[in-house]
């Protein structure tokens, strides 16, 4: 069976850290970083490797912070 | 250093499957975190990148929070006066019929003060897009009691909660330019789940298909949240919007193709 993988690529200077996202994903692959960035928001990292891309992070998230890659293996 | 968890292999161009679009600009979006509005302007965004009319689009922003949609609309976007956006949209639409035109506004300047200027272009069946965020508050002046303020729900101006013995019923604006025979396509969507964002953009993409064989005016409903006004965190507000505005305000459409949708 085909596997699918995923990855993300958070551009963490426009993100807001509202969580919406973290809410969204079904695998808990974000969750909030302990540093700020710039604009003195906790941004949105990733904590494992289990994305799938289903891009339900990206779709929900207010600011268009998140690009979403997918591929078979 | 913490370990980063990319897979640099797969991030290649061909497997690309989603990013931010053209149609926005780079500037960072002034509303709060986790606001429904930067859901919506990128779902507007989103539609006009994919049916490439981003060179013949012309949008009419409000006055609110949305007042600076010109700065992240990467097209042409006129700034009306309070309430007046469908006016707005009327006489350009008029003037350059070949154009795609739509309003944003939110509940205040469309609801509030702006009711006649909606409820007559709806009805005169202007062929234009009325995009329509309702988060039953006046957000950017500090959460006041707006039309839409559901019944029992607290405010700045209505702490104890909107008695509607003394401060009326909420409008529901929607129900209303749905039964005007004006308008094509009318429906209520929303903002909060991946699911919910998919189909309200099939829902924006069908308003401006309507508007591109001029069918007729669509009026497409966005339930937002505003957790400023409703002083709870961006995750929490959605989950109250589920149980409160939910109830009240019933997703789906309820106009399509000039035909009223028979909910019972």
């Amino acid at each position: 069976m085909a596997k699918v993988v995923g990855d993300i690529i958070i551009d963490i200077e426009r993100c807001k850290g509202c969580e919406v996202c973290n809410a969204a994903c079904p695998n808990d692959v974000l969750e909030m970083s302990q540093e700020v960035n710039g604009k003195g928001y906790h941004y949105v990292i990733k904590v494992n490797a289990d994305c799938i891309g289903c891009s339900n992070c990206a779709v929900v998230c207010p600011d268009a912070v998140i690009t979403v890659y997918r591929a078979k293996v | 250093m913490a370990q980063t968890f990319d897979r640099p292999e797969i991030q290649t161009p061909e497997n690309l499957v989603y990013s931010k679009t053209t149609c926005l600009t780079d500037n960072v979006m002034h509303y709060c975190p986790g606001c429904g509005h930067g859901t919506a302007h990128r779902l507007v965004a989103e539609v006009i990148e994919e049916m490439g009319i981003q060179s013949e689009t012309i949008g009419v922003a409000p006055v609110g929070c949305s007042v600076l949609a010109y700065n992240y609309f990467n097209f042409d976007v006129q700034q009306a006066a309070h309430g007046r956006a469908p006016a707005v949209a009327t006489a350009i639409k008029r003037l350059l019929p070949e154009k795609y035109v739509f309003t944003y506004q939110g509940d205040g300047d469309l609801a509030a003060i702006g009711t006649a200027e909606t409820i007559h272009a709806c009805n005169r069946g202007e062929n234009i897009v009325i995009v329509f965020i309702n988060n039953g508050i006046y957000g950017m002046t500090g959460g006041q009691m707006a039309p839409t303020t559901l019944p029992g729900m607290p405010t700045s101006t209505s702490p104890y909660g909107r008695d509607v013995e003394t401060m009326g019923n909420p409008l529901k604006i929607t129900e209303i330019v749905a039964m005007l025979p004006g308008t094509h396509f009318v429906t209520r969507q929303a903002v909060h789940t991946p699911a919910a964002v998919r189909k309200t953009k099939k829902s924006l993409r069908m308003a401006f298909e309507n508007q591109k064989l001029n069918k007729g005016l669509s009026f497409v409903e966005i339930l937002s949240n505003c957790n400023s006004g409703w002083k709870l965190s961006p995750v929490k507000a959605n989950k109250w919007m589920v149980d409160n505005m939910f109830p009240f305000y019933e997703l789906g459409d309820l106009k399509v193709n000039g035909e009223m949708i028979n909910k019972d």
